[in-house]
């Protein structure tokens, strides 16, 4: 077991944002169109984050012209180059998945307080 | 032909410079040490014997310690035979680094032991109706065989009964990384058993 969990920290990044559910983010990913690679931004709210190790996921949420769009990216893949955060939001719970039954005026997040707020770990 | 011995350790994944996630078997393999030769005039076939692991020489009895110290070796966990056709002596040590990246290899082990189970997990089969007046034979065999004609159940006919722990080989596995300083295999997709399997990895011998 530890030997994975060694095997795993090579993989990992280093230099992870610091985020939540509810944090409204940029996620910069890396899309290839033919042999050409360009990066896309998909921002959204974090509605949720799973796993643990090479495994950890976290699912973003955004209304794309009154569709909602959710995509689910692994944190580590190096597709995934950047993830900034923009906002950080008030909630109470972990997995936000009562947002997708949400429109309008209900489905806002609360920023979090400023004293509440959590200063990115270098 | 290249053969190594191993233990599984588990899954993880990794991912590929394009981005690709690799679900990969981490196997810790080697190194072996050949203990014995096995040779064609003597016993008829060519093969290795080899030991694997760590196990404290106080634990063996008399003729395994003899055998062991006819081969000048240390005390090794497991025993196993394997094939090659190279020039190995005995002390010869294998490692990992015989596998490269992209190669293929089979890998045999014992799967994970199930115990007693129903016809529909062990079998497949589809069970029975939920409505049509059943009750209480949703996961039953059905019928067996036939009546006073042959009067008996063939034999083979599938029942309940212990699932696992057989010898398995998953075939044509991909090799995903070899990190010989830790003597670790890192095998696109599944192998037999639990962590702590002992495992036996060759190269494939069919690829597609």
């Amino acid at each position: 077991m530890r030997q994975i969990e060694q095997l795993e920290k090579s993989y990992l990044k280093d230099k992870l944002t610091a985020f939540k559910s509810g944090d409204t983010v940029k996620v910069h990913v890396k899309i290839k169109e033919g042999d050409k690679e360009r990066v896309q931004v998909f921002q959204g709210t974090v509605i949720g984050r799973r796993g643990a190790g090479m495994g950890a996921t976290f699912t973003v949420r955004k209304m794309s012209s009154g569709v909602g769009v959710e995509r689910i990216f692994p944190l580590h893949s190096p597709n995934v180059s950047k993830i900034e955060r923009i906002r950080q939001g008030k909630v109470r719970r972990a997995k936000l998945y009562y947002m997708r039954d949400l429109t309008g005026k209900s489905a806002r997040i609360d920023e979090m307080l400023e004293e509440n707020k959590v200063e990115e770990k270098k | 032909m290249k053969e190594i011995i191993g233990i599984k350790l588990g899954m993880t994944r990794i991912f590929a410079s394009d981005g690709e996630a690799i679900p990969v078997s981490v196997i810790e393999a080697g190194p072996c040490v050949v203990v014995a030769l096995r040779t064609t005039e003597k016993e008829g076939y060519q093969a290795v014997q080899v030991g694997f692991g760590q196990k404290r020489a106080n634990l063996f009895n008399k003729p395994l310690t003899g055998h062991y110290k006819k081969a000048k070796q240390e005390t090794r966990r497991f025993l196993k035979e394997i094939k090659s056709d190279s020039e190995l002596k005995i002390g010869d040590e294998l490692k990992v680094d015989i596998f490269k990246k992209g190669e293929k290899v089979d890998v045999t082990g014992i799967s994970k032991g199930l115990g007693f189970q129903g016809v529909m997990r062990r079998h497949n089969f589809n069970g029975a109706n939920i409505t049509h007046g059943q009750s209480d034979r949703q996961r039953a065999p059905g019928s067996v065989g036939s009546s006073s004609y042959p009067s008996r159940v063939f034999r083979g006919q599938k029942m309940a009964g212990k699932m696992g722990k057989d010898k398995v080989t998953a075939l044509n596995l991909e090799v995903a990384q070899v990190i010989g300083e830790q003597n670790l295999l890192l095998v696109r997709g599944a192998v037999p058993g639990k962590k702590g399997t002992l495992l036996k990895i060759r190269t494939s011998n069919r690829p597609r």
